[in-house]
């Protein structure tokens, strides 16, 4: 995988991806959605998205740690949560916009208990507090505060990280246990806790980083091994026939009872060892059968995908930020499926354009991750969202 | 010329609204597909067999009431009752609405114990869901509370029907049902329980165009017709699932 010299372009790829399948995903009731993962297994975009970020953390800012010293790093890592923090509450400023103007849509006697989720519109003072401490988050926009969280606490683990990798990763596989066990979450407002619950997302994360500081190197020999291959494809094959259930539910019930009672609930907001489990396998099947100097990774066909991959922060707004419009649009215009195909296929556009156009306006500036592959500054290349 | 077009007009209006409401069976019908019993309702088929009665509870929140001085006939609890006795004419039915506004699974499932004595029903009507959502009750927990009430239910001799939520497009960004739709399906489906799916349903009206539901509107005409579809069609799902009882009493498999 990443080799010292230079940025693995694969992490860019599948990261433009997840950003394309993120947004899709984030459009309810879009038929395009059928493509996305998600509904052939597990784990879902957001998996790809945690590990890829946290791979890219520790490569960026681990290389700055060592070259600049702890503070230096820390100091960067706490910046960068500051601008994924300042990035959540424009978007959450946009988001409230939207549903100003569906509160006045909406009035219909049918709907009396769904308007009441905008009831906090009548109480903007609270809201606005408890959305600035991350604690309402508005649906869909729940991947930002979890980055947040990741990444304030992200100093003191990476250095750790440097220091004694494995200690690191047990240390982060008995948070995951331990706060799964205890139902620990952080609090929400109005009640419960996140979404994506940090304090087990957090596994991910972590080994994202581990294998970005040379996790990759020592699991060589094992992701080569082929028994894990076979395994891994086995259980991909698995979880692909446990999600057809659901979606065919007459063939649940040559599932016995007894497994189903072990299987399920298959959560998502505790990041559940089955979805960890299906997005390492994966991993595994895509590192075997893309490697690292694929030459169709220099293709212009794929150069759209890196591109967003490359710009995630802004892309992944930008994706949400469409998807509140293409929900918007399909609600007050049209729902029909040639508007939801349209809708995706200018989004991605729009999102292609928009990466491009940021990386032409750095080349211009000198910036550099343009058309001369400098060292990505961290600033830049950082884990994103 | 003006006037004669306008009176024209209003007299095929006119005849389209009374075929409306002539059709208002057939409107529901374009989605009777998406009513159909995946379980028997063995209690309900004991007590119609025993004393020719059917006591209905509704449980659920204010998606389950229509406001205003009548909108408690026009709620599908009472049309449910409308038409269960025209479907089955020789028992005496009985619905009654327990529905109120903002509570969570958990908070109806702790009145369970109090409804089962008091109003001793054959089948509870669970309308759940959508405020769990608001609430952003864990999908988990909610799955968890399903479970055991159900097991409560239906040891104190009710049998179960769940209803979803409303399809509501506005709103599915500020509210996200789909976990908890599917909670409610893996329950039903673990537990041999029949589904309404309001949700479906719903959505198949508003792509067809069948009901507009997406006009902000203060009257409660379309409203109205909507909860009588729903009255008529659970009933149909009531029925249906009487005759599945008598023809595979343990065969809790889809069609």
């Amino acid at each position: 995988m990443a080799a010292a010299t230079g940025r693995d372009l694969r992490l860019d790829l599948f990261r433009g991806l997840a950003l394309w399948l993120i947004f899709l995903d984030h459009i309810p009731s879009n038929i395009v959605n059928w493509l996305t993962i998600r509904n052939y297994g597990f784990s879902d975009a957001a998996e790809i998205f945690v590990f890829i970020s946290g791979y890219t953390a520790a490569f960026v800012y681990g290389r700055t740690m060592e070259q600049r010293g702890v503070v230096v790093a820390s100091a960067r890592i706490l910046k960068r949560a500051w601008t994924v923090y300042i990035a959540h509450v424009f978007i959450f400023v946009i988001f409230m916009a939207e549903l100003a103007y569906l509160t006045r849509s909406i009035d219909n006697p049918l709907y009396n208990e769904e308007m009441g989720a905008l009831d906090f519109l009548k109480e903007p003072g609270e809201t606005l507090i408890e959305a600035l401490l991350l604690k309402f988050k508005p649906t869909f926009m729940d991947v930002l505060p979890l980055y947040i969280v990741l990444l304030l606490a992200f100093p003191p683990v990476l250095w750790l990280l440097r220091r004694a990798p494995t200690l690191a990763l047990l240390g982060s596989a008995t948070l995951y246990t331990v706060s799964w066990n205890l139902s620990w979450n952080l609090p929400s407002y109005p009640s419960g806790g996140w979404f994506f619950n940090p304090l087990t997302w957090q596994l991910i994360f972590v080994f994202g980083a581990w294998c970005g500081l040379g996790g990759v190197t020592r699991l060589g020999p094992f992701v080569r091994s082929r028994w894990v291959l076979g395994l891994a494809a086995a259980y991909i094959l698995f979880s692909f026939l446990i999600v057809m259930t659901w979606y065919f539910p007459r063939y649940a019930v040559y599932i016995p009872k007894w497994f189903q009672d072990w299987m399920y609930p298959i959560d998502k907001t505790n990041m559940d060892v089955l979805r960890f489990a299906h997005f390492i396998a994966l991993a595994v099947i895509t590192v075997r059968f893309l490697p690292a100097d694929w030459p169709g990774l220099k293709s212009r066909w794929l150069k759209p995908m890196i591109l967003c991959g490359q710009h995630s922060l802004e892309i992944f707004c930008l994706g949400i930020f469409l998807s509140f419009l293409g929900h918007f649009v399909t609600s007050e215009i049209s729902r029909s499926i040639g508007m939801q195909v349209l809708i995706s296929v200018l989004g991605i556009l729009v999102m292609i354009g928009v990466a491009w156009l940021i990386t032409w306006y750095n080349t211009v500036e000198g910036k550099g991750s343009g058309k001369q592959p400098k060292p990505p500054a961290s600033d830049l290349a950082g884990g994103e969202a | 010329m003006r006037a004669a077009g306008i009176g024209l007009g209003t007299i095929g209006l006119g005849i389209l609204a009374y075929m409306g409401a002539a059709n208002a069976d057939s409107l529901c019908g374009v989605a009777s597909h998406l009513v159909h019993a995946d379980a028997p309702l063995t209690r309900v088929a004991d007590s119609i067999g025993k004393t020719k009665a059917l006591k209905i509870v509704v449980i659920g929140t204010t998606s389950s009431t229509l406001p205003g001085a009548g909108g408690e006939a026009l709620a599908y609890p009472a049309r449910l009752e409308v038409a269960l006795r025209k479907k089955l004419p020789e028992v005496a039915v009985k619905v009654i609405s327990l529905a109120k506004p903002r509570q969570t699974a958990a908070d109806m499932a702790e009145g369970f114990g109090k409804v089962l004595r008091d109003e001793k029903p054959n089948l509870v009507i669970w309308q759940t869901g959508t405020y769990d959502a608001m609430r952003g009750v864990g999908a988990e927990s909610f799955q968890g509370t399903l479970e055991s009430a159900v097991d409560k239910l239906h040891a104190g001799g009710s049998d179960i029907i769940f209803m979803n939520m409303q399809y509501s497009p506005r709103t599915e960004a500020v509210i996200s049902v789909a976990p908890y739709a599917d909670a409610i399906r893996w329950v039903a489906l673990e537990h041999g329980v029949n589904v309404f799916d309001r949700q479906g349903i719903m959505r198949h009206w508003s792509e067809l165009g069948t009901f507009d539901l997406l006009t902000a509107t203060k009257s409660l005409d379309t409203a109205a017709k909507v909860h009588d579809c729903f009255g008529t069609m659970l009933a149909d799902l009531i029925v249906d699932a009487l005759g599945r009882d008598a023809d595979a009493p343990k065969e809790p498999t889809k069609q």
